[in-house]
């Protein structure tokens, strides 16, 4: 008869120790801003029906943003430029930054990609996505045996 | 400088800290708005970031030399959908820049699209050195 001698680990208990810490932490932080992965930031709304994602990008055009979407994820891309400088130009303030950015987003659900609409307005982009037919919760009727 | 630069685009927003301890009636916060400024051989050129803010809803006022920029931006969330992500909060932006007497203050120009206010600002004439003549008591 062989018995099996469980000799409990340090190891473990740190582990759980560190997974009940970040679940406190987690649920303190849905109020606070989390450092957002990338430019632009966003603030991503949703209901049954869909999504609404908006970004401020202050200084791009329409025509400077790409947007692509496949049924999970959305990519925003785009590009801003400085002013042309000449020879007499002398900063005195530079703050605002510039160049190439791309970033994409991980969307909580499926969407529907025919259904997206993106309108850009005063520097703020907002996006209109719908959720995928398929992925809209289904009641699961429950029968009584 | 024509080469291609770049530059971190991801500056997180600063809010505004009043340190006159006079307090703003709006409820919303309020950011310092991130600008450029850049002077050429005419001109002083002043770009700012506030999106959300159109010509309607920006206030700029010189008093004394000093040139206060008040953006307002209303609170954009869509209706019947609930927030799950947020990055970033949106507010309005005010910032306040001394002007020197370099720069003619009647010809100010003030341009807003896409979220961006320029503000060009020809410099002045040079007022003209007077001479002052010593006579010998």
């Amino acid at each position: 008869m062989y018995r099996i001698i469980r000799r409990p680990s340090i190891w473990r208990e740190m582990d759980q120790l560190q997974r009940e810490m970040n679940r406190l932490f987690a649920a303190t932080e849905q109020e606070k801003f989390i450092n957002s992965p990338g430019f632009p930031s966003i603030n991503i709304w949703a209901n049954e029906e869909g999504q609404f994602i908006s970004a401020e990008m202050p200084g791009f055009t329409a025509e400077d943003i790409d947007i692509d979407a496949t049924a999970d994820t959305l990519t925003i891309s785009g590009s801003r430029t400085m002013d042309e400088s000449g020879e007499e130009t002398r900063y005195h303030r530079n703050e605002r930054g510039y160049g190439e950015f791309k970033r994409t987003i991980q969307l909580p659900f499926m969407i529907d990609t025919n259904s997206v609409k993106a309108s850009f307005k005063n520097g703020v982009l907002a996006i209109h996505l719908q959720r995928a037919e398929a992925d809209k919760p289904k009641k699961i009727a429950v029968k009584s045996a | 400088m024509t080469k291609k630069e770049e530059k971190s685009l991801d500056i997180p927003k600063q809010e505004v800290v009043d340190s006159e301890e006079m307090e703003r009636t709006r409820d919303r916060r309020c950011y310092v708005p991130r600008t450029d400024i850049y002077e050429t051989e005419n001109e002083i050129v002043l770009i700012a970031d506030v999106p959300g803010a159109d010509e309607e809803s920006l206030d700029i006022s010189l008093e004394k030399g000093i040139l206060t920029i008040n953006a307002y931006v209303d609170e954009m969330a869509p209706e019947g959908f609930k927030r799950i992500y947020s990055e970033y909060e949106s507010g309005d932006y005010k910032r306040g820049f001394k002007l020197s007497d370099e720069i003619d203050q009647s010809k100010i120009k003030a341009v807003v699209k896409n979220g961006e206010l320029r503000l060009e600002m020809p410099k002045a004439e040079p007022a003209k050195a007077k001479k002052i003549k010593v006579k010998a008591a």
